[in-house]
């Protein structure tokens, strides 16, 4: 069998880099939300911001990367399972902009502007207001649920066809992986 | 007749500011007027490099402001840290606990005006006594006043370091987390004192 074309450099990089980001984001926007108000609950704010802000300044190049340079086509799989990963990558890389921009949203309506790495301050979105903020806080949340069970599918299934059905779905992003079978 | 002497002079000296005040009373009275629903002290503090606005909703301002002597003007304003708007509802359950206003000790933050300097036009600066939470310093402020009709307006402000009056201390003195500057503006109106409002 002839090896698989891989995703291109600049893809894996970016793919693995918001991943990192989105790991890192998701268990210490939970956390902080729990901690009662402290110095150490603002540095957690900010920096959970600085990571959103991160993965929102990747989309850019992602999306350049993506609409430049072509995915490797996809490997034989039933015509449902092609369907439903090509329609989870759509919705990952919606929620991959609007994750971020509620949490955005939701500190300008809440009053506390984002000043990435605390030297760039960006404008706010919307006016300080109550009801926003509750509404954007809400719409974060359960756009973060939304994401970690399509993260869940993504990384389930890129685990199943690289251990059950030992096709190059993984090694593809990872190449690593191939060189090591 | 020697004793008469001093009594004369008294009354003619009673009699030309009695004439004095005849002459000057056209002049226009003071501003001591404060109209304290136009009244406004915000800050603006930083946390975590984000800045934060904030303002005291109750205070009460009492001021004497005479254009023609200016340096006889004094201010005293009386703030109640209760009413404070830190920028959110879990800031202002935190600010008025111990480690910061200790509001139940201190209710109460004063500023009394010690002097009053022209510094050209209509800008003055104001030295004075600020005592938070126990502490007392003196801080001085640039204030401009405008002047339309028989109403003036007060602007300025300064910048307040909060470790001098122990607001935010303990774990919160990490002035990386928040600043220890904090900019303080003020905006008073008041009338001239017998005009109509």
């Amino acid at each position: 069998m002839s090896p698989q074309p891989h995703y291109s450099a600049p893809a894996r990089w970016a793919h693995w880099t918001t991943a990192a980001l989105m790991f890192a984001a998701f268990p210490l926007g939970v956390y902080m939300h729990e901690l009662p108000l402290s110095p150490l609950k603002l540095q957690l704010i900010s920096y959970h911001k600085w990571i959103g802000v991160g993965v929102l300044l990747l989309i850019l190049p992602r999306l350049f990367v993506r609409l430049t340079r072509r995915a490797p086509a996809p490997l034989p799989a039933p015509a449902w399972q092609q369907k439903v990963a090509g329609l989870t990558h759509v919705l990952l890389y919606v929620l991959m902009i609007a994750v971020p921009m509620t949490g955005w949203l939701m500190s300008s309506a809440k009053g506390f502007p984002v000043v990435f790495l605390g030297v760039v301050p960006l404008p706010d979105l919307v006016g300080k207001s109550d009801a926003l903020g509750d509404f954007f806080a809400t719409a974060h949340v359960t756009l973060n649920y939304t994401l970690l069970a399509l993260v869940v599918l993504h990384v389930a299934a890129a685990v199943k066809h690289h251990l059950f059905d030992r096709d190059a779905t993984l090694s593809r992003m990872l190449p690593a992986l191939a060189r090591a079978r | 007749m020697k004793m008469h002497f001093p009594l004369n002079a008294a009354l003619f000296a009673l009699g030309l500011s009695l004439g004095a005040t005849a002459i000057a009373a056209p002049a226009p009275a003071s501003f001591n007027q404060v109209v304290a629903d136009k009244g406004r002290i915000d800050f603006v503090f930083k946390q975590m490099n984000v800045p934060i606005e904030g303002h005291f909703r109750t205070f009460k301002t009492d001021l004497v402001f005479d254009p023609a002597a200016p340096e006889k003007s004094s201010v005293r304003l009386e703030l109640d840290l209760a009413s404070i708007d830190a920028g959110s509802s879990e800031a202002n359950k935190e600010v008025v606990g111990k480690s910061w206003f200790n509001v139940k000790q201190n209710p109460k933050a004063t500023f009394v005006s010690t002097a009053v300097k022209p510094l050209g036009g209509n800008r003055y600066e104001v030295a004075g006594t600020l005592t938070i939470k126990g502490k007392t310093q003196t801080v001085t402020a640039p204030v401009t006043v405008t002047q339309q009709g028989n109403t003036a307006t007060f602007d300025g402000g300064f910048t307040l370091k909060r470790l001098e009056f122990a607001i935010g201390d303990g774990m919160w003195a990490d002035t990386s987390v928040v600043a220890n500057e904090v900019d303080v503006r003020f905006h008073a109106v008041a009338a001239r004192s017998g005009a109509a409002k």
